[in-house]
């Protein structure tokens, strides 16, 4: 028998709403799985139940306290503002220059960003050992902040360049004619219509420097100067063998929350500014 | 108010073939110059030289005498419109007319003075606070203007203002910029593809082809002498029809050409001796075909097909072997239908000539009597008064 | 540069000097421009030198050396000899070191299992996410999640569910029978892998999925119903009008995850501990020179991570050129 119309597209919407269900809860669910466990504590830890059974806040306590993850968190957000700013202050100057005047050598130095855009950061990690060290930055959050700036200032250079080259030509002739210099241009009229996309790019790679690892775990060594991703890669139990899953869990789950509620709020801008950066690339 | 000159101007694009070609030209002050030609002829990146948006290759440019080659735009103190109007978007209204004036370090009760007068002229008082994105394309269109005359410009330029507008609003807006020109009387040199703006507009027409000036005249010249078949076809809508023909015999009064189905012709159109047997054609504006009876009419053709506008009727005759039908336009409407045979006749007086490398042979004139040969190397027209009457010196 | 960019304008050069009120030979707009270009990229490029070129010369310098990392200022040049030496007849160096092959076998067999999945998965939803129906917005928010969440917490949450007696994974198996007993996914090493696969598989498979998206919705629809109007079928309509005109983004999208994926080290370090079975190419340049202290061999095994890289985005971009060619005309 042959369905109709109404009947076929039916059928299509149900599948549609059954894989948004599914593609949802696999997204969410290791999430939700963490939280459970972080409110878990003692035999309750190793139930494999889906629902909450106990509200324990302890591990909240201990991981921001005992743990210093409360202290990491301070960390990683100067860390993280920190490079970011400086980034964004030498990006948009380049960005005007590299989206909007042709001069030659132009295209090599955008080649040249996208290379070290794809540098392992591994590839630096004597050298910037070194640097650190020469400049006794060694264990301290200056260290991040000079070696963020290797991923965080291609990545910054990039986007805002293709945000730049959607603006329209005429908006700068006119300020040409206006007797504008490039000074002027990029400080009175750019800056401020780009403010949104500065928000976007700013976020992308503060999230950047906010997950970095290897930099974070060789050039810091002390606890009080860890960032978030070794404060959490580093929890020890008492034993060596018993990890404390929801010591663990508490701290993942305090540190995802700020993301997460910035990524949702600004949903929209960080869709347009991760496929910005990789469309036209 | 100031004099532009230019003088064998050029630019290429590194090695690529030049894009605008050696151009000559003199806009004389307070006149409104229109540069017009297709997409892609230069008419857009010749402006942005003139505004020093551009760099230039080669030749001179002048303002008032003096050399700008080098100046930027602001030293050569040109105002300028742009098609998508370039407003700033984070300014106000007001802002966006003083930005100007404030980068020039001008007193603020100056600023102030200037920008409430011109938007006293293009009545934008009330606007003054809004942000560009509460505005209608008129009124950003007026903002870009109003920007432009707060600058208080030696010269205005205007890259195809009107192109974003829809068709009632650039009518308006042609008329509101033609009364600006009366009023403000400046120095305008305006870029268009669009010949009717053109010739509503223009003291003067540029018309620009692939670089190169193909004439320079007032509207009516160029309707009515115009030097060669681009500048037939490009003026005027629909165009002109072009019929092949051979020249039988020249004179300095008259000549005869044959048309390609054997009949002959009589034009009162002098032609050197040197031209005698070669192949030439007979140029004819839709409007001056006249119909006649089968019975009585020089030519016949079938009607393709009929376009009825309401006020004006466009026939297409059949012009058989040639490929594209003439196109005859009546001022009445008309019962003939498609696939009838009609008879029409080439008044002689209203027929151009054009050599096998498209440039006009002289015509006699029409209309007022006065005799001239646009395109040459006549002084530019100067005008009293920007009145646009059918003025000819 | 600048006496090729000045020569650009012959006739300016040539030309007569002009009316006497005219100013001294002044640099043309785009001169001026260009010149201006440079001071603006200055800071931008040497910082990037200071941070970026700079710190890799010294990697390639000290791999050439036998330096230790607590004490870098005290070296001896050793040659080649941490890449590969011979001495008694036997090889040593990186290249003689089976743990480094190994960690070479391993990162290539992650970054070709899991960008394909990436991409097989990202595909499927974006044309999920490309269909209109309720509650979008709930489901473009739940998959920015994993997006969301740093590496290492992914890493950490994983690592719980995988726990071969109290982990999600392995009671949801046993629940539904496909499995007898529980399986030891971080410490059985033909498992521990497949671990590390799908957790990162679980983490990028929202960036894929969103370029592909971005590149999806900039195909007009007038066109979906020109070909729907010629009676293609669903699967016709994906392969002849989906699939070309998403590819060059689909393109970009999996150049820049093969390079993410060719420096994997965060997740495999804090998931697997660096296990022998799962340690990347960085893992291992990292645990030379921080775990064994040997800065002149972790540095040589960086340059070739670094080398290794590098080839394979020359390959891609070789590859992406082709489709390009006009492009970079037009530049």
């Amino acid at each position: 028998m042959k369905l109709t119309r109404q009947q076929r597209e039916l059928g299509t919407k149900f599948w549609i709403y059954l894989a948004a269900l599914v593609v949802s809860v696999i997204c969410v669910f290791p999430f939700y799985n963490a939280i459970l466990t972080s409110l878990r504590t003692g035999q309750d830890l190793f139930l494999t139940s889906y629902l909450p059974t106990t509200f324990h806040w302890e591990n909240y306590v201990s991981a921001l306290g005992e743990n210093g993850v409360g202290r990491s968190l301070l960390n990683s957000f100067l860390v993280a503002t920190i490079a970011v700013g400086i980034c964004l202050l030498v990006s948009i100057t380049a960005a005007f220059a590299l989206a909007r005047v042709r001069f030659r050598g132009r295209k090599y130095i955008l080649f040249t960003i996208l290379c070290v855009s794809m540098f392992p950061q591994v590839a630096v990690l004597s050298g910037m050992f070194e640097l650190v060290r020469f400049l006794g930055l060694y264990d301290s959050i200056g260290s991040l902040i000079l070696s963020y700036t290797t991923f965080s200032l291609p990545f910054t250079v990039w986007v805002l360049t293709t945000f730049m080259r959607s603006l329209p030509v005429e908006l700068e002739e006119a300020a040409i004619v206006d007797g504008a210099s490039l000074w002027v241009i990029i400080t009175k009229i750019f800056a401020p219509i780009m403010g949104p996309s500065l928000v976007t790019t700013g976020l992308l790679a503060f999230i950047g420097a906010w997950n970095e690892f290897m930099f974070a775990l060789t050039f810091i060594i002390s606890n009080e100067n860890r960032t978030v991703p070794v404060a959490i890669g580093m929890l020890q139990g008492t034993s060596q063998y018993e990890l404390p899953w929801g010591h663990i869990m508490a701290a993942s789950v305090v540190v995802t929350i700020p993301i997460i509620v910035l990524v949702l709020i600004f949903q929209k801008r960080i869709v347009s500014g991760l496929t910005a950066g990789a469309v036209k690339g | 108010m100031a004099q532009l000159t230019l003088e064998k101007l050029n630019k290429r694009y590194g090695d690529a073939a030049q894009v605008i070609k050696a151009i000559d030209l003199q806009v004389n002050s307070g006149e409104f110059v229109v540069i017009v030609g297709p997409s892609g002829c230069g008419k857009s990146t010749l402006l942005r030289m003139i505004a020093g948006l551009e760099d230039i290759s080669g030749g001179n440019m002048y303002i008032d005498g003096t050399r700008v080659n080098d100046d930027t735009p602001s030293e050569r103190g040109i105002g300028m419109v742009f098609q998508s109007y370039a407003l700033y978007p984070h300014m106000s209204v007001y802002e966006n007319m003083a930005f100007g004036l404030q980068l020039a370090k001008l007193p603020k009760d100056e600023i102030a003075r200037r920008v409430e007068q011109s938007a006293r002229i293009l009545q934008l008082e009330p606007l003054l606070q809004r942000r560009p994105k509460d505005l209608s394309g008129g009124q950003r269109q007026r903002v870009a203007i109003g920007r432009a005359i707060a600058r208080e410009p030696k010269l205005f330029l205007f890259d195809e203002p009107l192109s974003n507008l829809d068709a009632a609003l650039r009518v308006q807006m042609r008329m509101e910029i033609a009364a600006l020109h009366r009023r403000l009387k400046s120095t305008i040199i305006y870029v268009t593809h669009d010949q009717v703006e053109a010739m509503t507009l223009a003291q003067r027409i540029v018309v620009l082809n692939r670089g190169n000036v193909e004439q320079v005249g007032t509207p009516l010249e160029l309707y009515d002498h115009p030097a060669n078949e681009f500048v037939a076809q490009f003026i005027g809508s629909p165009k002109m029809n072009l019929l092949p023909g051979t020249l039988v015999s020249s004179g300095d009064t008259e000549s005869v050409v044959r048309l390609w189905h054997g009949k002959q012709l009589t034009v009162p159109i002098a032609t050197p001796a040197s031209a005698e047997g070669t192949k030439v054609k007979l140029g004819i504006r839709p409007e001056h075909i006249e119909w006649g009876t089968v019975a009585d009419a020089p030519y016949l053709a079938d009607v393709l097909f009929v376009e009825h506008m309401g006020n004006e009727t466009y026939h297409y005759l059949d012009s058989g072997k040639l490929g594209e039908p003439w196109v005859v336009r009546n001022s009445r409407r008309s019962d003939i239908a498609a696939g009838e045979t009609v008879g029409y006749s080439l008044p002689p007086e209203h027929c151009h000539l054009f050599d096998e490398s498209g440039k006009a042979f002289a015509r006699r004139a029409v209309g007022n009597g006065a005799s001239c040969l646009p395109g040459m190397d006549a002084p530019p027209i100067t005008f009293a008064e920007p009145a646009r009457t059918n003025v000819m010196h | 540069m600048t006496h090729n960019s000045e020569s650009l304008l012959p006739s300016a050069a040539v030309a007569p000097p002009p009316t006497a009120s005219a100013p001294g030979r002044k640099r043309s707009l785009q001169q001026r421009r260009a010149r201006a270009a440079w001071v603006l990229v200055a800071p931008a490029l040497i910082l990037l030198f200071a941070v970026a070129g700079w710190p890799l010369l010294r990697t390639l310098f000290y791999s050439f050396t036998d330096a230790a990392m607590d004490t870098p200022e005290e070296y001896n040049f050793v040659g080649l000899a941490n890449y590969l030496d011979f001495a008694d007849g036997e090889r040593f160096g990186v290249l003689a070191d089976p743990l480094w092959w190994q960690a070479v076998g391993n990162t290539l067999w992650f970054t070709a299992c899991s960008v394909s999945l990436e991409l097989f998965f990202g595909m499927l939803l974006a044309l999920l996410m490309n269909e209109k129906f309720r509650g979008q917005g709930l489901v473009r928010a739940a998959i920015l999640v994993p997006w969301a969440i740093p590496t290492i917490v992914t890493a950490k949450m994983w690592g719980w569910m995988f726990h071969d007696q109290y982990g999600v994974i392995n009671d949801l198996l046993l629940r539904v029978g496909l499995i007898e007993t529980p399986l030891a996914w971080i410490a059985e090493p033909t498992l521990s892998m497949w671990a590390v696969v799908i957790a990162d598989v679980w983490k990028t498979v929202p960036f894929m999925a969103l370029m592909l998206l971005a590149a999806l919705q900039m195909i007009p629809s007038d066109l979906y119903e020109a070909a729907r109007v010629d009676g293609a079928t669903a699967w016709q309509r994906f392969r002849r009008i989906t699939l070309p005109l998403i590819m060059p983004a689909m393109i970009v999208a999996l150049i820049f995850r093969v390079m993410d994926a060719l420096r994997v080290f965060d997740l495999i370090y804090v998931l697997t501990s660096n296990s022998e079975a799962t340690i990347s190419i960085s893992g291992y340049a990292r645990e030379q020179m921080v775990s064994f202290q040997e800065m002149g061999v972790g540095s040589a095994a960086s340059v070739l991570v670094f080398m290794m890289v590098a080839g394979i985005a020359a390959c891609f971009l070789w590859i992406n050129r082709f489709s390009h060619e006009g492009k970079e005309a037009r530049e």
